[in-house]
């Protein structure tokens, strides 16, 4: 194996080796928001026609355990790296720093994807859905993983204690997702938030991942894409760039 | 053919600390090379711009003639670092840690040496125990056979053995040593000077960045050390007038003479002879790395 796909495949292996963690807590998390919202608003809430609200739950509960387990991923693997010293195994063999972004964005991505094909697995006993545009589900959920990857590698790089790390997650990350329309329509909410919520990239990969599902969404998916496509490009450069110069990684 | 360390006016400061400050230094393929230097010499960072961990300000490091920054692939698949912080990755046995380390540096089915180096280590017993169960000195030898995974031909030891008990720090050496019989070169960072005099050939000493000494590690014992004598007299006896002026250090009736030549010896002894002066103890003081290092940092 070369450096790349050792990095990856040990990145996996990290987060699988500790699964009832990674994988089974998120999950049951999920499934707690789907059982106490839809029973507190399946019948006071209707989003679109012909989708009951806990369908309409299902694809934002998953992509919302898609984003937040792949920040956690890299982000986590990286700041214990640091943390504990043993980041040196990962600096001192001839591993590029495109190598070093794109086995950690991999790695975020994996881990969202397993945890999201598992919230959607137990969710499915709950409610029925639809799968209007399987594709369109794909690329929001791999663009979104990767966005939160390449995010989690900043936060990973930047933070030098967990308390650090947390205040990002905690600060940043969890209000963006839970403001996302997750939970609800951004139609719903007065204009100004409304418009507010389109300044939040994560409401996009939410809408579009959605969208994938039922064939509605409250913008056009296309405009979705091409914001998530943005910020992934953006995200991107920025990580490479802090990567290339050795920022907090190569003194 | 290339040096197998090649360091150029190599500076790095970090904030209002100079922690290299110009060091040139050529190491040859198969040494056993000493860097010896008190806390904060610049060592470690040295070593580290080595490794690639730390970007130097000015200056340039190759590793078997691969420049550590412009072709830092081959530089860094020559080199194999043991860092000074036990450091492993606790999710992980001894045997995966290896399987990893070795697929970071692309190779595959490493299984074969990978079973050799831990024979060598004493760590096939443990080779699929996780990380976290294993006592400080196994870790540290888990640290050496990770950076010989890519059985590279420079291997750079900071203080490998810190915290390691006796036996096992034999044991080490032993392996290090047979390593350098193999051909590879070996850099050696450590504060127990008694192992770097009896393993080095050849021995930098840092202070505040810069290389003071530098030198094998005989001539530096002959430059800055040497012999002592040292005398217990008999009870009563007085040392004769002609010799006080040799004399470098008294307590009681106990006198030192430091040595330039071992046929002082004699000379010493014949002036003793000649006052009837008897002797209750002698004893030969050889010249050792310690005085060596000791009066190299003093000086200005």
């Amino acid at each position: 194996m070369d450096g790349f796909r050792t990095l990856l495949y040990k990145e996996v292996l990290r987060f699988w080796k500790v699964s009832f963690q990674t994988v089974a807590a998120p999950i049951l998390t999920s499934l707690l928001y789907l059982l106490i919202f839809s029973h507190v608003l399946e019948r006071h809430v209707k989003v679109y026609d012909d989708v009951s609200y806990t369908a309409f739950l299902v694809p934002g509960l998953v992509m919302m355990s898609v984003l937040q387990n792949a920040f956690a991923n890299s982000s986590s693997s990286l700041i214990q790296s640091k943390v504990t010293g043993n980041i040196v195994f990962v600096l001192l063999p001839p591993i590029s720093y495109r190598e070093f972004f794109a086995a950690y964005v991999l790695a975020a991505i994996a881990r969202g994807f397993v945890v999201g094909l598992g919230v959607l697995a137990v969710t499915l006993g709950f409610v029925g859905l639809s799968w209007q545009a399987p594709l369109w589900i794909l690329a929001f959920a791999a663009l979104g993983g990767a966005i939160m990857g390449a995010l989690g590698v900043i936060a990973g790089i930047w933070a030098e204690k967990f308390d650090q790390l947390a205040a990002f997650q905690n600060f940043i990350i969890v209000p963006l997702t839970f403001l996302s329309g997750v939970f609800y329509s951004i139609h719903s909410l007065p204009p100004f938030w409304q418009h507010i919520s389109h300044f939040n990239p994560i409401f996009y990969m939410i809408d579009g991942f959605r969208y994938g599902f039922f064939g509605v969404s409250d913008v056009p998916p296309l405009l979705s894409l091409g914001v998530v496509a943005a910020c992934f490009v953006a995200l991107t450069a920025f990580t490479l760039w802090l990567l290339r110069i050795g920022y907090k990684l190569r003194a | 053919m290339h040096p197998a360390i090649r360091i150029e006016g190599v500076a790095k400061r970090f904030g209002s600390v100079q922690a290299l400050d110009g060091i040139d230094l050529d190491i040859a393929p198969g040494e056993f090379f000493g860097l010896l230097g008190p806390n904060g010499a610049g060592k470690t960072t040295l070593i580290s711009a080595l490794a690639g961990l730390v970007r130097p300000d000015a200056g340039r490091l190759a590793v078997m003639g691969h420049d550590v920054v412009s072709d830092y692939r081959a530089a860094r698949r020559q080199l194999g670092v043991v860092p000074q912080e036990l450091v492993f990755d606790p999710f992980f046995t001894v045997r995966e840690s290896l399987e990893i380390q070795s697929g970071y540096f692309g190779i595959r089915d490493n299984a074969a040496w990978i079973d050799e180096i831990l024979e060598n280590l004493d760590l096939t017993e443990k080779a699929d125990t996780n990380m976290r169960q294993l006592s400080g000195g196994m870790k540290r030898r888990v640290l050496v056979a990770q950076a010989l995974v890519h059985r590279p031909p420079v291997i750079v030891l900071d203080e490998p053995t810190a915290g390691v008990d006796v036996e096992l720090r034999q044991g080490l050496w032993s392996f290090v040593r047979r390593l350098n019989r193999d051909g590879h070169t070996i850099v050696l960072t450590t504060h127990y000077l008694e192992e770097a005099e009896s393993l080095c050939g050849r021995i930098a000493m840092l202070k505040q960045g810069r290389v003071v000494a530098l030198d094998t590690t005989n001539n530096l014992l002959r430059r800055f050390s040497g012999h002592t004598l040292r005398l217990r007299l008999a009870e009563g006896r007085t040392l004769p007038a002609a010799l006080q002026a040799r004399v470098v250090g008294e307590s009681g009736s106990e006198f030192v003479f430091s040595l330039e030549r071992c046929e002082e010896i004699e000379e010493i002894l014949r002036g003793l002879r000649g006052s009837d002066c008897s002797i209750d103890d002698i004893e030969v003081g050889r010249p050792d790395l310690e005085e060596v290092f000791v009066r190299v940092m003093h000086r200005d």
